[in-house]
């Protein structure tokens, strides 16, 4: 089963590209770039200063029907649900579609010092992350899988950067 | 034992229950949601569930009624009440009528994640089944920890006798021994395994960075610092904080770490509150501690603060009996990640791993494996594939330099030169990281100007 991803508002062209190259090394699957034609504004809340993220996957779920595989939005701009203050992303879980944000995963928001190799990291732990949600995983307890649930950037930062034993045997096409 | 926990959403607003069952949902919770309160209800008196997060605001029955209602068919119910900012004062008086605790829209996921397990924990201890608590005999080993010699087994040996206590650990060992293996080993064994192992190098950092990244900080502490941070001890709570190239850091950190570590309790960088860590020490380094503490650079209250249970790795050259188990165990591991067919060694070069002094120890014998599974062409590693042998045929040997170590010593040097001594660079050449690299010159007394 092919991995699409689809830049929304992402303007980072050497991340997308090594995060395709990452996910080419890691899965047998073939990673395609696709553009979908969609204004993620509509989904803008004025009030929060956000996006919402469920809904541009339900907006994005509408033009995708021709893309067999999974499918990863990828963004610049901050994500929310209602109730959560933010969320790094958002998966269907046993799906098709998922949501990454990069936004809060940049070293600068914390530290005040630009950092893209870990940045790279990050984006890589949350995108096989959301990948994972669409494989039907859940959040698992071992911290060094990268399905262990990360709230905050200091979990995405320590738990691990692939899956663990258990986790692995549900993702079709993952070499390592 | 794996039984799921029950959540039930109570909220009026369709977008937020929604929201809320999905984050659950992956969370590996049970989830159910009700739009009301009499919806609740109804459901609570059929179905026990581990927690309730019941919106305050709703038509009909409110979250306050709905709480009072399920207290009384439950006493021991665990509710959460979601408010908004305004009615903060209502969500007290809720407290005092027994909710677990009370959140205000909209909630910082990592807040809210938390919360729950806590309280579910707590719920827990109170049903607790000692059953459960752990027993083990056999030592789990991470992956990667490979061993069968004597001094390996005894190692096995210290880390279950010190897993299970809480005492701070100290890991003595050159640098490639795998100490942050064994300090894994130790925690994986231990209660805290469920928390994670919260590896520090305290070489890497610099000072005013290691206070930050050991303690946190408020959002806007310093310029740039857009978000809050939880600090390493912060995070550990409940787990272990691994503390690499302790004898590295400053006279200035040693106090606030000596501190630390008796109060666990410390604040973040720009902020007032006290926060409270339950946390295991386990310490590694490659320096004499004790020499360091005479010399008056390492101070001598905190050494005996950490130096409690020691464990010694010893050097890949004194226990080469393991040579063959580590070599067979990187060959599968770039196997696998390589997509190669390579199988084994060649007897000639499993005697060349074996007699060579590996002074980078297993992890340059795992770098020697991957550069050899590179460049080879059978599905046996030869000689010839092993990174010495390239490296040999660009030197000049003189006289007696024909050792390894003084083979390595010159390679060292020539790179550094041709990259005028910047360390980062020179690393990457010989793919080795910036400790080892620091380690070796120390070790072949290299200096600038000697080539």
């Amino acid at each position: 089963m092919d991995i699409f991803i689809a830049p929304l508002k992402f303007y980072s062209a050497v991340l997308l590209q090594n995060l395709v190259a990452e996910l080419s090394k890691r899965f047998s699957s073939r990673i395609h770039v696709i553009n979908i034609k969609m204004d993620i504004d509509d989904f803008f809340s004025v009030e929060r200063g956000q996006y919402f993220s469920t809904q541009i996957i339900a907006e994005a779920m509408k033009l995708t029907d021709e893309f067999n595989g999974k499918i990863i939005l990828l963004t610049d701009v901050d994500l929310f649900v209602p109730v959560l203050t933010f969320v790094f992303g958002e998966a269907q879980l046993n799906g098709k579609h998922s949501i990454l944000s990069v936004c809060r995963l940049h070293e600068e928001f914390y530290s005040g010092i630009s950092n893209e190799n870990l940045l790279f990291e990050r984006t890589i732990k949350e995108a096989l992350h959301e990948l994972g949600h669409c494989y039907g995983l859940r959040h698992c307890i071992d911290w060094d899988c990268v399905m262990h649930s990360s709230p905050g950037i200091e979990e995405v930062d320590i738990k691990g950067n692939s899956f663990c034993r258990k986790c692995i045997s549900k993702i079709e096409g993952y070499k390592h | 034992m794996d039984q799921k926990e029950k959540i039930l959403i109570v909220d009026d607003e369709k977008i937020v229950r929604e929201s809320l069952y999905h984050w659950f949902e992956e969370e590996d919770y049970a989830v159910d949601t009700a739009e009301d309160g009499e919806t609740a209800l109804n459901k609570y008196e059929k179905e026990k569930y581990d927690l309730l997060l019941v919106d305050m605001k709703m038509p009909g029955m409110s979250g306050l009624d709905l709480l009072s209602k399920i207290k009384a068919i439950d006493k021991d119910a665990l509710i959460i009440l979601i408010t908004a900012f305004a009615s903060v004062p209502t969500a007290i008086t809720a407290l005092k009528n027994g909710a677990y605790d009370y959140v205000t829209k909209p909630v910082d996921p990592d807040e809210l994640a938390h919360l729950v397990k806590k309280a579910l924990e707590q719920r827990a201890l109170k049903i607790e089944n000692t059953q459960l608590k752990e027993n083990i005999d056999e030592i789990i080993k991470p992956d990667n920890l490979i061993g069968d010699s004597f001094q390996m087994k005894k190692i096995y040996e210290l880390v279950h006798t010190v897993a299970r206590t809480d005492t701070t650990v100290m890991i003595r060992g050159e640098s490639g021994t795998g100490k942050e293996l064994v300090a894994k080993a130790i925690h994986i064994n231990s209660s805290r395994k469920y928390f994670p192992i919260i590896p520090v190098n305290c070489g890497a950092l610099a000072e005013s960075l290691l206070e930050s990244e050991l303690f946190g900080h408020e959002k806007g502490a310093f310029t740039g610092a857009q978000f809050k941070r939880k600090g390493k001890f912060e995070m550990a709570d409940r787990g272990t904080i691994f503390l690499d190239e302790i004898g590295s850091i400053s006279l200035k950190m040693q106090i606030e770490l000596l501190r630390v570590i008796e109060t666990k309790q410390f604040n973040r960088v720009g902020g007032n509150e006290l926060i409270k860590s339950d946390f295991r020490v386990i310490i590694a380094t490659n320096e004499p501690l004790e020499e360091l503490v005479k010399a008056g650079k390492f101070r001598e209250d905190l050494y005996y603060r950490l130096n409690v249970f020691t464990i010694v790795i010893p050097p890949l050259r004194e226990r080469r009996d393991d040579i063959p188990l580590l070599a067979s165990f990187f060959i599968n591991k770039f196997s696998t990640v390589m997509n190669k067919q390579v199988k084994s060694v060649s007897k000639e070069a499993m005697d060349f791993l074996v007699n060579y002094d590996w002074p980078g120890n297993v992890r340059e014998l795992e770098n020697a494996i991957e550069r050899a599974m590179v460049v080879g062409k059978s599905n046996s590693i030869l000689v010839d594939d092993l990174p010495f042998h390239v490296s040999m045929n660009n030197f000049e040997l003189e006289g007696d330099e024909k050792s390894l170590s003084s083979m390595e010593r010159k390679y060292i040097l020539k790179i550094l030169n041709e990259n005028n001594w910047n360390i980062s660079k020179s690393a990457l050449i010989l793919e080795i990281d910036r400790v080892t690299l620091y380690n070796k010159i120390t070790k072949y007394g290299l200096r600038k100007a000697e080539y």
